[in-house]
């Protein structure tokens, strides 16, 4: 295993360089006869984006001629930096649409009454560029990052890597451009269309192989707990997107599809994807994160390796089962229901195990709290995921969701797990990580990253406590009858009460926004002037 | 068998991951396709008419889901509030299920035949000239944008290459042919005769006062016709489901 890594070439002889040439040519020209042939705009503008990304591809692979061959000696660290890079960018963009939208909803006067900027077609927007723009390329560029440093080789399969993050890249504009245009499947978390999903199961593919690869040519007898959470996350996540994406198109020249199922089927398969989006895509690959970047950055070792094994086979076992509480109470069978119910209280228990298992890694290097503000914001994100994987399972119950179902108390629960718990973990590493990748000891002020931390904390503290208000609040004045039998409120009157806490979210969420903006500051002063180092493989250094 | 042999092995412990995370979706989707009182038995449900149809498209373009459930639940104050639970089987034609997660605005369930065509006009158009409470985008720039009848039958051939739960084609090669004629039809409430015996209580006048077909139109047409279909009259309740 692994023996003919250091013979493999980084770049490709000239045959196959000729033969990549060909076929990004062929992909532009598809692209551009079918976008010719378009039955509708947005998809003759997708294909002309298409089209351009392929050309771009063909010149890049062009110029490449008669340059010398990479090192390809070290750690295949260029495409984590872009990760990296690409991480903090979107981050700002999905903070920055949050904020517009949260403004939207206390002020409806934010809505331009465009098709193109209402609230319906930004809301997808946000959440795509907060899960899968941000967190996804958090996921990439640690996952590359980790898988070589925990098996002592570089990344399998040359430059498909690069292929990864810019196909991932792609992926994200047609998404984004699509919800702008109205191109959407009209299923939460998994909107965009039939062509770009198609695109993304390419990626995901060959993320898949790089990975795999990468595990398969290890120098080390053990995968590393991280790699198995990365793991899990990544076929889980190739599962869930291929079923749920099932579609006929209308045309094969246009954008508009008709999902394969409908209704009942389609809710339930609808929400076994979207709770393990949460589950796979925003838990298990952060939970990767966790359990590398901790011990890192703590210097100690993770705390228990027999709750890590508990807790690895418990929780993707019992996740995959949760999806039915999305629909209590619904058309949905009772039965399954209640399924969906019991799994999901038992969710509680691996949940709180990673916890543990990831605070208690600091046991004897608590004063480091002090000191280092990254670990700090580290801690606080598995402390708000403990935080919001009890609260998920309470809401889970029927008689309470029967309250919560509906109201905001969701969207606060949904962003303590999605800012507290991804969003810092993400942001945390990259402040260890960047450094690390461009040669520096340290990122440029720790003091900035400190007000970072609170800003965030506070910001989501803010953010999820009015949203517990109005949710609640509405939740209870939906059901309010007066003395004579009558249903108290009408439903605009609650919409009315909801204004004062939707002033608060905003509030909060640009608090959120402002601490990202200061790390971009900081990340910008760390990087200026920095020369990437290229790290050998198998050597595991100190700053490493 | 140690855990160590699947640390070892990354063959080993992809394939057991795999395993592991596929029983749960099994278990809960599959018996879903099965099991015959998923969809209840009702009377009156029927697929959308083309129009309808390009209506309920509109609804998710614009992604309405995001604020409007639709799925009314078993209590007292939803039913009170917007009549009837929903049934599985009132959206066994919606492909994709819109039965949303979050009432920013009210449920959508049983809008249909609640307030005029005039009222929705200049609802969609500026929503706080008719709630001044409301925290609505406008949505006016519909009433401008024509919908195409031509081709419009594609659509249903699509519907019908969908999972009809065993009931076989949702559109006749009919429905197909007079896709675009249905269409006209129903905007204008003229020539109704094949609309209404293909569509029964198909709403058919024009519903924006423009004399050609606009999103408005349709919009409307599927807003009308939303949670009047099923006759309650004849619906029992299946206490095993």
């Amino acid at each position: 295993m692994g023996a003919d890594t250091m013979t493999h070439k980084g770049s490709p002889s000239g045959g196959g360089a000729m033969v990549m040439m060909a076929l990004w040519g062929l992909l532009a020209i598809l692209a551009i006869t079918m976008g010719a042939k378009a039955v509708d705009t947005p998809f003759a503008i997708h294909m002309f984006i298409f089209a351009l990304a392929a050309i771009l591809a063909l010149i890049f692979k062009a110029r490449s001629f008669g340059k010398p061959a990479e090192d390809t000696s070290g750690y295949m660290d260029n495409v984590v930096r872009y990760g990296a890079i690409a991480t903090v960018f979107w981050g700002v963009v999905g903070f920055l649409v949050g904020l517009v939208i949260a403004l939207q909803l206390a002020y409806p006067a934010w809505n331009p009454d465009l098709e193109w900027f209402n609230f319906g077609r930004l809301r997808p927007l946000h959440t795509s560029a907060v899960v899968f723009a941000f967190g996804g390329n958090a996921l990439l560029c640690t996952s590359f990052y980790v898988v070589q440093r925990t098996n002592r080789t570089r990344l399998a399969l040359g430059n498909l890597a690069w292929f990864v993050f810019w196909g991932y890249q792609l992926f994200i504009v047609l998404a984004a451009t699509g919800y702008l245009l109205g191109v959407t499947e009209g299923r939460e978390y998994a909107e965009p269309e039939w062509y770009v999903d198609l695109w993304l199961t390419i990626v995901w593919v060959a993320y898949f192989l790089v990975f795999f690869g990468t595990l398969l040519q290890r120098k080390e007898s053990h995968i590393y707990v991280a790699n198995w959470f990365y793991l899990a996350f990544i076929v889980t996540i190739a599962m869930l997107h291929i079923v749920n994406n099932l579609s006929i198109p209308v045309s094969f020249f246009g954008s508009k599809s008709y999902s394969l199922f409908s209704g009942v089927q389609d809710a339930l398969t609808q929400w076994w994807y979207g709770h393990n989006a949460v589950g796979f895509f925003l838990t298990a690959g952060f939970l990767g994160m966790m359990y590398y970047f901790i011990p890192k950055r703590a210097n100690r070792p993770v705390y228990s390796y027999r709750l890590s094994i508990v807790h690895f086979w418990s929780l993707i076992f019992l996740y995959i089962w949760a999806g039915p509480h999305h629909l209590h109470y619904t058309a949905l069978p009772d039965w399954a229901q209640t399924l969906g119910m019991v799994f999901s209280v038992m969710l509680w228990m691996p949940s709180w195990g990673g916890m543990i298992n990831g605070l208690m890694t600091l046991s004897g290097a608590w004063d480091k709290l002090r000191t280092d503000p990254v670990l700090r914001m580290m801690v606080i994100s598995v402390a708000f995921y403990g935080m919001s994987t009890f609260e998920g399972p309470m809401m889970s119950i029927k008689s309470v969701n029967s309250l919560s179902h509906y109201t905001d108390w969701t969207i606060g629960h949904v962003h303590s797990g999605a800012l507290g718990w991804v969003g810092m973990i993400s942001m945390a590493c990259m402040y260890h990580l960047i450094p690390r990748l461009w040669g520096r000891k340290e990122v440029y002020s720790l003091r900035l990253v400190s007000w970072h931390v609170w800003l965030a904390t506070l910001g989501i503290v803010v953010y999820a406590s009015a949203m517990w208000v109005s949710g609640i609040m509405q939740g209870l004045m939906w059901r309010e009858y007066d003395a004579n039998g009558f249903l108290a409120y009408s439903f605009v009157e609650t919409v009315a009460a909801m204004h004062p806490y939707y002033v608060i979210r905003a509030f909060g969420g640009g608090l959120f926004l402002v601490g990202a903006l200061i790390m971009v500051y900081n990340i910008y002063r760390t990087i200026r002037g920095a020369q990437p180092v290229t790290q050998p493989v198998g050597m595991v250094s100190a700053a490493a | 068998m140690k855990h160590e042999t699947l640390e070892k092995n990354a063959t080993l412990l992809l394939i057991f991951s795999l395993l592991v995370v596929t029983i749960g979706g099994l278990v809960q989707i599959v018996p879903l396709f099965l099991l015959q009182n998923t969809i209840e038995k009702v009377d009156g449900m029927r697929p959308y008419s083309p129009l309808e149809l390009a209506g309920r498209n509109v609804y998710v373009r614009e992604g309405c889901y995001l604020c409007h459930s639709q799925m009314i639940r078993p209590f007292r104050d939803e039913v009170e509030r917007y009549g009837h639970y929903s049934l599985a089987a009132e959206s066994q034609f919606d492909h994709p299920f819109q039965w949303g997660s979050k009432r920013t605005g009210p449920d959508l369930a049983r809008v249909g035949a609640k307030y005029s065509d005039e009222w929705h006009r200049q609802h969609l158009s500026d929503p706080r000239n008719v709630v001044p409470e409301s925290i609505m985008p406008g949505y006016a720039f519909l009433a401008s944008k024509p919908v195409d009848p031509k081709g419009f039958g594609a659509n249903l051939t699509a519907m019908n290459l969908t999972v009809n739960n065993g009931k076989g084609d949702m559109y006749s090669q009919e429905d197909i042919d007079n896709a675009e004629a249905d269409i006209v039809a129903q905007a204008t409430g003229e020539n109704t005769d094949g609309l209404m015996k293909r569509y029964p209580k198909a709403i058919a006048r024009n519903f924006d006062g423009d004399p050609q077909v606009t999103e408005m139109d349709a919009l409307i047409a599927y807003l009308q016709v939303l949670g009047t279909l099923v006759d309650f009259s004849t619906f029992k309740a299946d206490m095993s489901r």
